[in-house]
């Protein structure tokens, strides 16, 4: 089963759990969550998409996941528009019957949808705002998978 | 040909628009050619398109390079490397 959402709203992760661990077959689930970081002077985020496109890009990212580790299940849930330092911005989720592939299922799933989808970050620090830089690093780290 | 442009990010802000539909003349074939049309065509377009090395595109929402063509394309997107997750 693939879950995809893209939403304005919180993500619930007790909810999405949930719906994760209730994958048929499931023996583990591994999960990721990505945060508005509150360390570093950021007031607000906002994440700018690309409707349509961006739900496609990630439907496809889950089904290599699904093909690739024959997962149960996979979920992938972004915010979008303004949010506040220490807000979820991501959570990805990966039912398999076993650790390992439930593990790097969603190292890829996480790697892949900062690379394929059609997102990008405007942050604001002390009333300036600014596009966020892509970095190589994220191409680097997607790239692994190939 | 008639095509719509969606432009995301900073493009759109220097573009001054989030989308268009426009009339493509004859010898516009490819995304590089649609760039170099629209950077000729007025001012927004030379300033938001003047940084080629960062700019990526979609046709018809699929991720392409920069010398895809655009032949019997209905929708192209111009935007700076994604930054989601």
């Amino acid at each position: 089963m693939i879950r995809i959402r893209v939403t304005p709203e919180a993500i619930d992760i007790a909810a999405e759990m949930a719906l994760a661990e209730a994958t048929a077959g499931a023996g583990a689930v591994a999960t990721f969550t990505g945060l508005v970081r509150a360390d570093d002077g950021v007031g607000t985020l906002e994440l700018e998409h690309y409707p349509g496109a961006t739900e496609a890009a990630l439907e496809r990212v889950a089904a290599q996941a699904v093909a690739r580790w024959s997962l149960g299940a996979a979920t992938i849930v972004h915010r979008v528009g303004p949010m506040a330092p220490g807000a979820r911005i991501v959570f990805v989720a990966a039912a398999a019957p076993h650790r390992a592939a439930a593990l790097d299922a969603c190292a890829y799933l996480i790697d892949r949808l900062k690379t394929d989808a059609p997102f990008w970050k405007r942050e604001t620090r002390d009333g300036e705002a600014r596009w966020v830089e892509a970095r190589e690093t994220d191409d680097a780290a997607a790239s692994r998978w190939e | 040909m008639r095509l719509d442009l969606l432009y995301f990010a900073w493009v759109r802000e220097r573009m001054g628009r989030a989308h268009e539909t426009v009339e493509l003349p004859a010898g516009v074939t490819d995304v590089a050619g649609l760039i170099d049309w629209l950077a000729a065509r007025d001012e927004a377009g030379a300033a938001a398109l003047a940084d080629r090395g960062r700019l990526r595109a979609a046709v018809d929402q699929a991720f392409v390079a920069i010398d895809a063509s655009i032949v019997g394309a209905r929708e192209v997107a111009l935007f700076p490397p994604v930054t989601g997750g």
